[in-house]
């Protein structure tokens, strides 16, 4: 019951009430009668329409018409006759409508007639049909579902389609069925080079003059925002994918520290190294590739490694994503050191080729076409001979944010070559682009309401778009300027719209952490590297207390080793799986909800140290990242073995379904989880330590 | 929340157990041929109100069987009515909340929801052929809770979903139609299911759901519309399943779907100071779930069922 306005029943209305109910009851009783009886004279017929005329939604009684529709035909020869039970049928479809313009039963049992092509259609009966409804109601969804299905039924062109939309338009800018029926068709044009449609760049031109027209009549009007930052995401983007960093960088010398097990270490030369790669205790050092969009179809032919090390070895490409669609951002392909004669101090030269391939595919189907070419060397160092046991993260590691950098350290001593960002090798023909957002930059700056909620994010949308394109072959310190100006526009939605405070935090985040990291030189303020004892310096990034909601631009932190994330407000980390290196990582103070938020650190084999105090874990009943991860409830997770092995423990897994998940894939040495709900229940503390034989460290004390 | 504006839940127990009892009145009989849904509604928001138990289960589920058509497979929205997958689902449903899948021929049930797939990956609604979003996620939503997903191509079903997103991140009922919150609850619901939630835009699709919320605090269902207490549930399991849903304010929307209730005789209508029904009643239950509101069960935003009852369903030892 939509829009009936609630009141106490007179006592004379009940009596009518009594007596309309009585009707319906009796009416529906004698339908469902003829209806298992198969009875299909004129006068049950008569019934059911008077049934469909009071309550259209009664679906039986409309299949019961399709069925006595079919039996009577049998018995027609003339096609008079046969269009005058069309006729019929179309009829109570309209009467029905009439009651109710949205009764999916109405409307299907007219496309049913129509698509049994038993009569020619009288497309302008069906066309002043629609016009009469859409003109009472031009959002009525069903109305334009079935204008679509019209126009494909008779083949109206789509330009004709086209001009109706703008029509539509030009009668009430405030027509978002409209606007979105233009996107459809406009796509499908510009898809199918149709005449007249064969320069995105002359109809995006003008797309944009129409909606901008329509938004500053009045730009609290939604119709038209969301066409707009369609248009917007169609201009700013490039058309293929592009490789825009790696892990190690393009000349990168590298030499690599290793973690042996115990029994080698006595072997071990002793020699000063500048890389720690805990993967090789695993055997296996990691090479990344991070395009700008998910792409598919890396393979060791479309993206080639030529070393010594993988002479007659396949090399497999993987997808470091958190889903398995196969498309990712971000590949990865670990090379096999483990057999490596680490006392031949030799040096390894790598070099990968991503070749011109049809094979390197976005999920919008355009394929990589900038052919790269890149190379690093490594060299094999060992690990400081007074290391004891077999896991160098033997003592605790503490995480002091108020740590500021340490002064011992002379910056020019890191090795920044990795803070080298093989950014975007592609140089578009963007002049086009960047005009035209000028262009818009302009107009919205101009817009005379200086608290329009919509100018403002449009307005950083486009600065964004802007800044995206002009980094794009250059220098990423190009992008400050923007960022900046974004930031400041964030900062007043905050205000200007508290309904959506968070939406607009989250896109400062993103934004903040672009500013932070393309400026080389303003980026330092917060690198470091952290000596531990035993080991070889980690290279060590802070960003702590900015308020950080979310991660991005992780392509430019692939180098990282230990990552100070404490005290901000981070409810995601989706985008750490790319950090490859990561050893250490501090997410403490944050709002971590549930273990299945931290999906994206069971992709990373060489983290051992993970701070999760005080977030809120266990908090929330409803967990919100259960569906965009694996879980048993996407299928995505077999009722695995590790549950078995719970049950046996006598775990309970219902309850700790999401803990034993993330556990089973990560390798913990350090762990901390206090300041969290869930680690107040009980048998929690014991769940993790058997969960994880790795762990030395639970919440500061040594477990051993 | 403390201003007067609790949840009335003893009246809307009240409320729900007199509705199933009052089927003469016209608006019961215009209702006759959904009843299996109203079911549904009513018996899951009793759930989230900790009240099952207000209803005797054996009686519901003979019930719910006497509208099963076994010659199909399917179920009818009341006894004597046409099968179709509308009320399969809400069957489903009414059973896995009775932990009662025994009562089913599972296979029989899970071909004729099967048997509905189209070459294209679609589904129909019945033997009709009605095509639509909503019952691709019928489809996938019951196969899944009666472990039958692989009774279907699902690689199919999903790229037909897909084909129906737009350039908003929205879904439609169909290949170009436009965006509508229920619709887009379906197609996300079945993407979710299906672990195949990269195919959203969620940054795209979680700003156009935010911007639902309208001034009062209730949502709309599409851009310019009015809110409507039943898209507390649309928009808000949507968002919750693409890991959006802190974007807009709980609070309010809190305060919007309270501000629908009948306090004298129980019940929760569409907006403020209208009638109230079963349907309205259960959306805004099931919305103040979904904001983990105190004194009612949470929810799973795919399923639709309380999260107990999903976790028994997937988690439970003999699957």
């Amino acid at each position: 019951m939509h829009g009936r306005p609630r009141r106490p029943d007179k006592p004379e209305d009940a009596a009518a009430a009594e007596a309309k109910a009585a009707k319906l009851r009796d009416l529906q009783t004698q339908v469902l009668r003829n209806h298992h009886s198969r009875t299909y004279t004129k006068e049950a017929l008569g019934l059911s329409f008077k049934l469909l005329e009071i309550n259209p939604e009664a679906y039986t009684a409309w299949n019961y018409r399709k069925l006595a529709f079919q039996h009577n035909l049998g018995e027609l020869s003339e096609p008079e006759a046969v269009k005058s039970a069309i006729d019929d049928e179309l009829r109570v479809v309209e009467i029905a409508l009439r009651q109710n313009p949205k009764s999916y039963g109405a409307w299907y049992h007219r496309k049913w007639l129509l698509n049994r092509k038993l009569a020619p259609v009288d497309f302008k009966r069906e066309f002043g049909l629609l016009d009469k409804l859409l003109k009472v109601d031009a959002r009525n969804f069903h109305g334009w579902n079935y204008r679509r299905f019209l126009a494909r039924f008779m083949g109206v062109p789509e330009e004709e389609e086209l001009k109706y939309t703008m029509d539509k338009i030009s009668d009430n800018f405030s027509n978002y069925s409209a606007w979105h029926n233009r996107s459809i068709l406009l796509s499908n044009l510009l898809g199918k080079q149709s005449k007249g449609f064969e320069s995105k760049q002359k109809i995006f031109s003008e797309e944009f003059e129409l909606v901008t027209q329509a938004l500053f009549t009045d730009p609290s009007d939604q119709s038209g925002w969301f066409y707009h930052l369609w248009l917007l995401a169609q201009t700013s983007s490039p058309e293929n994918p592009q490789l825009i960093a790696s892990w190690p960088s393009d000349g990168a010398k590298l030499s690599l520290y290793l973690v042996w097990e115990t029994d080698d270490e006595k072997n071990a030369p002793s020699s000063l190294s500048s890389i720690c790669c805990y993967s090789l205790k695993e055997g296996i050092f990691p090479i990344v590739l991070y395009f700008n969009e998910p792409v598919k179809g890396l393979s060791s032919s479309s993206a080639c490694l030529n070393s010594d090390l993988v002479v007659g070895k396949n090399i497999q490409w993987r997808p470091l994503s958190v889903t398995d669609s196969g498309h990712s951002n971000c590949w990865v392909t670990y090379l096999e050191v483990s057999n490596l004669e680490y006392s031949s101090l030799r040096q390894f030269l790598v070099e990968v080729s991503i070749t011109n391939s049809d094979e390197i595919v976005s999920r919008s189907g355009s394929n990589y076409n900038c052919p790269m070419h890149f190379s690093f060397t490594f060299e094999l160092s060992n690990a400081d001979s007074t290391a004891q046991g077999s896991d160098p993260i033997h003592d605790l590691i503490s995480w002091d944010c108020s740590e500021s950098l340490p002064s011992h350290v002379n910056p020019s001593c890191i090795r920044f070559e990795q803070l080298k960002i093989t950014s975007a090798l592609v140089h578009e023909e963007s002049n086009w682009h960047l005009e035209r957002l000028s262009d818009e930059i302009e107009l919205f700056r101009e817009l005379p309401d200086d608290n329009s909620k919509f100018a403002k994010l449009t307005l950083a949308r486009l600065l964004l778009a802007c800044a995206a394109i002009k980094s794009r072959g250059t220098s990423l310190v190009e992008r400050r300027g923007y960022c900046e100006e974004a930031l400041g526009l964030f900062n007043d939605l905050i205000h200007l719209d508290p309904s959506h405070k968070r939406y607009y935090e989250d896109e400062r985040s993103l934004v903040l952490m672009d500013q932070l990291t393309c400026d080389t030189e303003a980026f330092r303020k917060y690198c470091s590297v952290k000596v531990l004892p035993n080991l070889a310096p980690l290279n060590r990034v802070q960003l702590c207390k900015l308020s950080l909601t979310r991660i991005g631009f992780a392509e430019r932190l692939l180098w990282v080793q230990m990552l100070d994330l404490g005290h901000n407000n981070l409810r995601s980390i989706e985008g750490l799986e790319a950090l490859q290196q990561l050893v250490c990582l501090n997410l403490s103070n944050n709002q971590i909800s549930s273990f299945i938020a931290l999906e994206p650190l069971t992709k990373i084999i060489s983290l051992k140290v993970l701070d999760l105090s005080s977030n809120e874990i266990g908090t929330h009943p409803i967990d919100t990242t259960r569906y965009i991860f694996p879980s048993p409830f996407s299928h995505k997770v077999e009722a695995c073995e590790a549950f078995e092995e719970c049950r046996k423990k006598n775990i309970n897994v219902e309850e700790f379904w999401d803990a034993i998940l993330f556990f089973k894939h990560a390798n913990l040495v350090q762990l901390c989880l206090k300041g969290n709900a869930v680690a107040n229940k009980e048998n929690f503390r014991t769940l993790v330590v058997a969960l994880n034989p790795s762990l030395k460290w639970l919440d500061g004390a040594c477990i051993h | 929340m403390g201003d007067g504006r609790e949840l009335a839940a003893e009246k809307h127990v009240r409320y729900i157990v007199t509705v199933e009892k009052k089927k003469d009145s016209f608006e019961s009989l215009v209702m006759e041929h959904i009843r299996l849904n109203g079911a549904y509604w009513g018996l899951t928001t009793l759930d989230l109100l900790h009240k099952l138990d207000a209803v005797e289960p054996d009686e519901v589920i003979q019930w719910i069987m006497s509208c099963y058509h076994p010659e199909s497979g399917g179920f009818g929205g009341n006894v004597g009515h046409d099968a179709h997958v509308l009320y399969t689902l809400s069957a489903v449903q009414v059973l896995c909340l009775f932990d009662r899948l025994d009562a089913l021929d599972v296979d029989k049930v899970a071909d004729y929801i099967a048997g509905l797939q189209n070459d294209d990956g679609s589904f129909s609604g019945d033997i009709w052929g009605e095509v639509d979003t909503r019952f691709s996620y019928i489809a996938i939503c019951t196969l899944s809770l009666l472990h039958r997903l692989h009774k279907i191509n699902v690689q199919k079903a999903v790229d037909y979903i897909v084909s129906c997103k737009n350039l908003d991140g929205g879904f439609g009922a169909m290949p170009g139609g436009e965006s509508h919150a229920g619709q887009i609850f379906c197609c996300v619901g079945a993407l979710a299911i299906t672990g195949s939630l990269h195919h959203v835009d969620r940054d795209l699709l979680g700003w156009w759901l935010c911007e639902r919320q309208c001034k009062e605090g209730g949502l709309n269902g599409r851009p310019e519309k009015l809110a409507d207490v039943c898209y507390s549930w649309w928009v808000l399991s949507s968002l919750i399943m693409i890991d959006r849903v802190h974007w807009i304010d709980k609070d309010k929307l809190a305060k919007f779907i309270l501000n629908c209730q009948d306090k004298e005789n129980g019940g929760i209508s569409d907006r403020p100071d209208n009638a109230v029904d079963i349907y309205h009643t259960y959306f805004g239950v099931a919305g103040l779930s979904l904001m983990e509101y105190p004194g009612v069960k949470p929810m799973d935003p795919a399923y639709a069922l309380p999260l107990d009852v999903v976790n028994r369903i997937f988690l439970r030892k003999e699957h």
